[in-house]
């Protein structure tokens, strides 16, 4: 009963704050909707017992991710008026996807109804007793291991070609060396002199 | 880079030591008086609150000359005058703006009869802007309230004038 | 107390009112726990630069918090008219919120904790990433430039350094081999010799307990992290525009953050609900003694550093995070899963 409320009370925010996500005017907005819908299939996934994607969506999406979303979105300087003069252009396009994604689903489930091909009852069986991080970790480091590494290593790649292409090194700036500065002792810096008048320091 | 240095920057010896530090004051005696209650001694030339003072025997001493108008910085003074039914020379009126006053002292500087004085009074904020534009009445009530302290300053700066 | 309840009101209203009734015994003590802590702030940091400190308002001045509470109350809500309204409104309320939610997954003592959920520490990483939801939209919605600049720099802070904090969890988690902060207690039962709890005084850990001490300053946005509200620069920062309870949540957000940091550090590190030696006359007293004297220990820990270290520059702030604390954390988690490899799984 309180599972049945609480899927739909889940389901039926995902699905509205997913539609206002696209239909806000203001890209904030719009993020914060995203932010909800994230939460939400967050809820979602506890309630099927999969607490640690859960809390991994939580902290990767609403945490890492969205923040960086919003922190540019903030930033943008948007005038409506153009955003919405492309709109009859896209129209086709936007239409054309609509239809693609709504065949793909109803072709899903469909199939689905059909009888499902259980290939991940036997390729990876749900253990009853074992919590699902453990669970988790025995299949991502035994069974999936390389995909595992190789996704890493994809990304691994990504980044570091991320920064080879933004890095630059700029010639004519002095930034701050800080270990240089702690280094740096009083007798290194500091000369005592006793000159005579008149005489002057050598410098 | 030494050793030592190198110890030093990884135990974060520097905070260790500025902490150390911190900790010992906040075992020493407060340097700040509890003020309400506890008060700083105040020099005889302290320059607090106007008042107008009298004679011992009740008459005020300001004799309208206008010099302390004539000299405040702030044009913080007004005055108006005109001479009294016995002939003397009286203030009809006598405002300081307090909002606009500096306490610079020229007032009590100038004064010939040292009736214009700066007490030793700091306490007497209010909370609207009106009640800081003094009148005479106002400032002959401080005078009468002050002029034990007013007298006792006034005799003990006179040896330095 | 949940069977207590079942008993007169069945089994799902006895658990309703149970867990109505134990986040009220969290929430309530928290409110006043903020308050006094405020003033135990104010005073440590007063007596550290030789000042009295707030000493008027009741006995020692111990009633300041509430004045301040009260007065702030009676304050008139002032909403800017170009801000964005609803958002304006929600961003404190959100601080205020996350910083209640995370307490459920504290133990206060053997069985004493509100959920005892399998993944209590990414529950807590989760929810402590999104206090900067509050931040951000508060200097967004105020449409004032010194929030903004607040806003901006309180997101690239709070992303920073969750990173560290959060390889400096995976190296207490290979640790104690569990997600779950009552595991995670009882795995530092006799950590040491057999009689000392806490993982901190594991050399091998102590690094990583240093690490996230002071990366939890960060975190909380305490000085000498406290760019978003630096206040020779930004004013108030994200708190420049609000007034009245909206500020006061905050305020009640900010250091209801600070005391969960306070609470995880004793937890993660220094043995939680646990006395620090392993001897048994000492569990007379009960678990939940112990973590209050650790939380106050650290909340002092946090005052004292305030009073102490100058505040960071910006750049400064983002070198140690990513160029110090992040390559040392990741550098521990390879050390440690090594060390546990070769000694508890073999070789």
């Amino acid at each position: 009963m309180i599972q049945t409320i609480a899927f739909y009370l889940f389901a039926t925010i995902v699905i509205a704050s997913a539609a206002l996500t696209i239909l806000a005017r203001n890209p904030v907005h719009s993020v914060l909707w995203l932010i909800l819908a994230f939460f939400n299939a967050a809820g979602l996934m506890v309630l099927v017992g999969a607490e640690f994607i859960a809390m991994l969506l939580v902290i990767v999406y609403v945490g890492a991710v969205a923040v960086l979303f919003l922190f540019v979105v903030m930033m943008l300087d948007v005038d409506f008026a153009a955003l919405r003069a492309g709109f009859a252009r896209y129209l086709p396009i936007g239409v054309l996807l609509v239809l693609v994604l709504a065949a793909e689903m109803i072709f899903a489930v469909s199939a689905w109804s059909a009888g499902a091909i259980a290939l991940s009852a036997t390729v990876a069986p749900i253990p009853a007793e074992v919590p699902n991080i453990v669970a988790i970790g025995t299949l991502i480091y035994t069974r999936y291991l390389f995909i595992f590494e190789g996704a890493g290593l994809v990304l691994l790649v990504a980044m570091i070609g991320a920064i080879v292409l933004t890095h630059r090194t700029r010639s004519g700036v002095r930034p701050q060396k800080v270990s240089d500065q702690v280094k740096r002792r009083p007798q290194d810096a500091v000369r005592k002199t006793d000159p005579l008048v008149g005489q002057g320091v050598e410098l | 880079m030494s050793i030592a240095h190198i110890i030093k920057s990884f135990t974060l010896w520097e905070f260790v030591k500025a902490h150390a530090l911190t900790l010992k004051y906040f075992f020493k005696p407060k340097a700040t008086i509890n003020y309400p209650y506890e008060k700083n001694p105040l020099s005889p030339r302290f320059r607090g609150e106007h008042a107008l003072r009298r004679y011992p025997n009740g008459e005020e001493r300001c004799i309208a000359c206008k010099l302390c108008e004539a000299v405040c910085p702030a044009q913080a003074i007004t005055i108006e005058a005109e001479p009294r039914d016995d002939g003397s020379r009286r203030t009809t009126r006598y405002d300081i703006d307090m909002t606009k006053c500096i306490f610079c002292g020229f007032c009590q500087e100038a004064c010939p009869v040292d009736a214009i004085v700066e007490g030793p009074n700091f306490e007497y904020s209010t909370e609207t802007r009106e009640e800081l534009i003094y009148d005479k009445g106002k400032l002959l009530a401080n005078g009468d309230r002050w002029e034990r302290s007013l007298a006792a300053n006034l005799a003990a700066d006179a040896p330095y004038r | 107390m949940t069977d207590f309840f079942a008993g007169y009101l069945g089994y799902n209203g006895g658990w309703f009112i149970a867990t109505i009734i134990g986040i009220l015994l969290i929430a309530l003590p928290l409110m006043l726990a903020v308050a006094m802590i405020i003033y135990a702030d104010r005073k440590i940091w007063a007596a550290m630069a030789l000042r009295r400190g707030p000493n008027v308002v009741g006995p020692f001045g111990l009633l300041q918090s509430f004045a301040d509470g009260l007065k702030v109350f009676l304050k008139e809500t002032i909403i800017p008219s170009s801000a964005n309204r609803g958002l304006f409104l929600i961003a404190p309320i959100i601080t205020f919120t996350v910083a209640l939610l995370a307490w459920a997954v504290i133990p206060f003592g053997p069985e004493m904790v509100l959920a005892n959920v399998n993944v209590g520490l990414l529950y807590i990483l989760a929810i402590s990433s999104l206090g900067v939801y509050g931040i951000i939209l508060s200097g967004w919605a105020s449409n004032s430039k010194y929030p903004f600049y607040s806003a901006i720099r309180a997101a690239a802070q709070m992303v920073s350094y969750e990173v560290s904090i959060g390889f400096v969890l995976v190296t207490v988690v290979l640790w104690a081999g569990t997600f779950n902060l009552g595991d995670i207690i009882q795995m530092q039962r006799g950590h040491i010799f057999g009689f000392i709890n806490g993982f901190a005084f594991n050399p091998l850990l102590f690094p990583m307990a240093v690490v996230f001490l002071i990366s939890s300053m960060a975190e909380t946005g305490r000085a000498p992290f406290d760019l978003t509200e630096a206040e020779s620069e930004l004013v108030a920062g994200y708190q420049t525009e609000y007034s009245s309870m909206s500020f006061a949540l905050f305020w009640l957000g900010e250091y209801g953050n600070v005391l969960l940091m306070c609470a995880l550090n004793a937890t993660l590190f220094w043995g939680g609900w646990l006395p620090p030696v392993d001897w048994a006359p000492l569990y007379i007293v009960p678990g939940i003694f112990w973590l209050f004297a650790k939380i106050l220990f650290f909340f002092f820990v946090f005052s004292w550093v305030k009073a102490t270290v100058p505040r960071y520059r910006y750049d400064q702030l983002m070198r140690l995070g990513w160029k110090i604390f992040l390559p040392l954390s990741l550098f521990w988690v390879f050390l440690v899963s090594g060390y546990l490899m070769l000694t508890r799984y073999g070789a």
